[in-house]
């Protein structure tokens, strides 16, 4: 008896081990798989259905791998592999344990092929996948994959869904999806409900197809509704588009900013022109560009010191402008003029001997590449969002400069009255070569900025000179605030123009605007008052 | 500078000779193209002739430059945009010319019209095929831009600083206008391929001399004109103005009236210069239009003398001979070389090399 138990015990222990090692040799999903080698689509969308079932990352792949067309099966032997490639062919794996199972040729290979209506069902199974994610951006991403062609099964899933998501965003985007459905339902109710919670979205595809159910439905009533939602879908999208076409120009207006500050002091403060300013800008920008080039691996870290590296050779170029040419000019505005302009070109042409004429570019850090999605439709570029961010800082630094240190108290008292500064005991002409150094420097600063935008090139500065000193000249001489409202102003009008009238026709407009413009206020938007202003 | 400058007389010494040497050297390179054989010492080939021209026509150009600069005290950095407006219009009327020999062969035209699918003339093309017409049009075209420019500007008491850079913007954005295909003025490529001149080949030499001696007569003419005015009491008022203009003012002249016509008038003789420019180069496009161009005049001005004429004739002469020889020979050089011009006259030589003379015949 006791023989006989134990037999028996052993053999169902045999058994039971033989199961286990059957069940970890074959995966009940490799039957299934072996039926997508079939021909027949129907019999591919039933495995597919059963794939399903199994929810799991290896499925997801699976699924992914069908969709994307990477799934094949060998000739020979009928087994089911992804592909990579290595070396002269192709490396297959299998897609259930993902071990290698040996090298093809593509001629050994056949693919899994699918038809359009596999290809909605496959994408419509692979979001449900992503609507499980804990990541609500997976999420997110999977319902807005959805609302386009949602069919009604896929709404019953979502509204299933929508009651335990906890991402309120997620959850919005879910009962536009259902309501993306209940719009083609036919039940008018179930329409008129699903049109008042559509026109809260910026979405076109949902605008789309709110503007196709107007057009199509012979309910006199649920076309007047679609409209009404159209209407206010427009309203607030021409709302976005404004304050979308705000954010360009200030960050055009920015740009102006940051070239025309430094301008604003050597020529408002000092009543000196310097038509170098542009060079001195280009200057900030190869400093840039040489910075990183010691240093490729970071473009970030080059950046930041590229910043205090560029105000300090801009700036000694400045003073030594100021020392050798400009400080025999003072009180002659027109022969400073010519004389900078001629320094200019010799920087100009020394910049394009040593770096040769052809434009460098400069490395973005990709923090700065990406974008902050603001709604549906606007999103705020990096790079654009940095430069209106640097330039006021920039600006804030060089107003507590001026109006809190002593260097900038000098700077005011003899731009205000040279004389009475003189007999106070300010050194007049150190005061000079400072400030000089400092406007020049911030144009260093401005071509850091500048290096991000645009190539780097010997003609980088020519092409700021002239706007920069329009900005100047509209916001006023001899003050910063002019220089910051008028560099915003010019941007922003600029890029207003610019769709009906094309970029280079909003120029010329904002030139001719300026011209006129200089007639009614000949001293800029904030003219310097008292007895100064008359010199 | 103000007792040196005495335009109480219509020709001084100064002008006296400096119209002697002109007359004389325009006669020897006219003898030197037309009669001295080819191989001799003193034959002129019509290449060089031609590069005379030029350099006669941005002399005129400079003296337009110098009358509002040198006697009015307007800086202005636009003039290259007058004297490419002169050359547009000269260059609309060779266009015209061409009729069915451009590349396509359209009768009324021009080539890149047809290029851009256009079936008809513009209305500012009309009348440009006539010689006469063309030619009113190379003056009243900048006159009047310089006169609605000048009118806006003086009468707002625009000055200085703020007038040049204004004058900066106009032909800046005269620039960007003319290169947009969309103007009707060519675009990017400009006006070129010209044919002939009143029937006559542009390509013949005859027709080169003729051209060169039109300008040298253009630039005694413009030269002559120019000192009339500044001889006259108008003349005064202008070096008044140039001076002290608060005070001519509160003497009761209307100095923005006397600034516009100087200013109408050097546009005037910019655009004519212009237009004898674009025959003998055979091209009109719109850098002309760049304000690099128009800064360079005024260091011709500089580099010569302001406020004396001759002197900016000598100056676009010899820096225009300057870049010639620099671009063919080091064009590395060349902007290093114009650059230092710009520094080196503005800091030791304010009054030009006709000052450095006039201090020399001063002291002997």
């Amino acid at each position: 008896m006791s023989h006989a138990i134990r037999w028996i015990l052993v053999v169902t222990f045999l058994q039971l081990l033989t199961a286990v090692a059957f069940a970890q040799e074959v995966d009940p999903r490799a039957a299934t798989l072996s039926r997508l080698t079939e021909r027949s689509f129907d019999v591919k969308e039933r495995a597919i259905d059963e794939l399903a079932t199994y929810r799991d990352d290896v499925t997801r792949s699976i699924l992914t791998a069908i969709l994307a067309g990477e799934l094949y099966y060998t000739k020979n032997s009928g087994q089911i592999v992804t592909t990579r490639a290595s070396g002269g062919g192709l490396a297959a794996f299998d897609p259930l344990s993902g071990d290698e199972v040996g090298q093809f040729g593509k001629r050994d290979l056949r693919k899994i092929t699918i038809n359009n209506s596999l290809r909605s069902k496959l994408r419509g199974l692979l979001a449900t996948f992503d609507l499980a994610d804990p990541d609500p951006a997976r999420r997110l991403a999977a319902v807005e994959e959805m609302i386009d062609g949602i069919d009604e099964e896929t709404a019953g899933t979502l509204a299933n869904l929508v009651e335990s998501e906890p991402d309120d965003t997620v959850r919005t985007a879910m009962l536009r999806a259902i309501a993306m459905q209940s719009l083609v339902s036919g039940d008018r109710e179930r329409q008129m409900k699903a049109v008042s919670v559509l026109e809260e979205s910026l979405n076109p595809v949902i605008r789309g197809r709110l503007a196709s159910v107007a057009s199509s439905t012979d309910d006199p009533e649920l076309r007047e509704r679609a409209e009404l939602g159209i209407k206010r879908i427009d309203s607030r999208l021409s709302m976005v588009r404004f304050a979308e076409t705000v954010f360009f120009g200030l960050s055009a207006g920015s740009v102006l900013v940051l070239a025309a500050i430094g301008l604003a002091i050597t020529f408002g403060v000092m009543g000196v022109i310097n038509m170098a300013h542009g060079e001195l800008i280009m200057l900030g920008a190869y400093t840039t560009y040489v910075v990183q080039q010691t240093m490729p691996a970071s473009p970030g870290l080059a950046l930041a010191a590229s910043i205090p590296l560029a105000f300090l050779v801009s700036g000694l170029a400045g003073v030594a402008i100021e020392r050798s040419v400009i400080r025999f000019l003072y009180g002659r505005p027109l022969e400073t003029l010519l004389a900078t302009f001629g320094v200019s070109l010799i920087l100009q042409q020394a910049v394009r001997s040593i770096f040769s004429p052809l434009n460098r570019s400069v490395a973005t850090p990709d923090w700065m590449s990406g974008s902050i999605q603001l709604n549906e439709a606007l999103s705020l570029t990096m790079n654009r969002l940095t430069i209106i961010v640097f330039c006021l800082v920039v600006f804030a630094a060089l107003s507590l400069v001026l109006r809190r240190t002593a260097i900038g108290l000098q700077v005011r008292a003899v731009s205000q009255n040279r004389d009475m500064a003189r007999a106070m005991g300010v050194p007049s002409s150190r005061v000079d070569a400072l400030t000089f150094g400092l406007g020049s420097g911030i144009a260093g600063i401005a071509g850091v900025a500048l290096s991000q935008l645009t190539n780097v090139g010997p003609n980088l500065g020519q092409s700021y000179i002239i706007d920069s000193f329009m900005v100047v000249v509209f916001g006023g001489v001899g003050n910063l605030w002019g220089t910051l409202v008028g560099g915003m102003t010019l941007g922003v009008l600029n890029k207003f123009m610019e769709p009906w009238a094309g970029a280079v026709l909003a120029k010329i407009f904002i030139l001719v605007l300026l011209i006129l413009f200089i007639q009614k206020r000949p001293r800029g938007l904030f003219p310097q008052r008292g007895r100064a202003a008359e010199s | 500078m103000k007792s040196v400058m005495n335009p109480s007389r219509w020709l001084g010494a100064g002008d006296r000779v400096f119209i002697v040497v002109l007359v004389a050297a325009v006669v020897l390179v006219v003898l030197g193209n037309a009669v001295a054989a080819e191989g001799s010492a003193m034959h002129v080939s019509t290449y060089t002739l031609t590069l005379l021209g030029k350099y006669l026509c941005y002399a005129l150009l400079a003296v337009a430059v110098d009358l509002v600069w040198g006697y009015v005290g307007i800086l202005s950095l636009g003039h290259g945009a007058f004297f490419a407006l002169g050359g547009y219009a000269m260059g609309m009327y060779l266009m015209r010319q061409i009729g069915e020999r451009g590349v396509y062969g359209h009768p009324v035209l021009p080539d890149f019209m047809v290029f851009l699918d256009w079936d008809a003339l513009p209305w500012f093309w009309y009348g440009m095929d006539h010689f006469g017409f063309a030619m009113l049009m190379v003056m009243v075209v900048p006159g009047l831009l310089a006169f609605v420019f000048g009118y806006l500007t003086f009468r707002s008491r625009v000055s200085g600083v703020y007038l040049s850079i204004i004058t900066q913007a106009m032909t800046y954005a005269l620039m960007l206008a003319f290169f947009r295909n969309e103007m009707g003025f060519g675009g990017n490529n400009g006006l070129t391929d010209f044919k002939d001149l009143l029937g006559f080949s542009l390509q013949s030499d005859n027709v080169r001399l003729a051209l060169f001696v039109t300008s040298a007569v253009a630039l005694l003419l413009g030269f002559l004109l120019c000192r009339f005015v500044v001889s006259t009491r108008l003349g005064r008022v202008c070096a008044a103005i140039r001076d002290g203009e608060a005070r001519v003012r509160f003497l009761g002249y209307r100095t923005e009236n006397v600034k516009l016509v100087i200013f109408t008038l050097s546009a005037v003789l910019a655009g004519i210069a212009g237009a004898l420019y674009v025959p003998q180069v055979g091209i009109i496009n719109p850098n002309e239009f760049s304000p690099l161009n128009s800064i360079e005049i005024v260091v011709w001005v500089a580099l010569g003398g302001r406020g004396t004429l001759y002197g900016a004739v000598v100056g676009a002469l010899v820096v225009n001979y300057a870049k010639s020889y620099f671009t063919a020979a080091l064009p590395e050089i060349w902007l290093f070389a114009l650059g230092a011009l710009f520094v080196l006259v503005t800091v030791f030589l304010p009054r030009g090399v006709a000052g450095v003379l006039r201090r020399r015949g001063a002291k002997s």
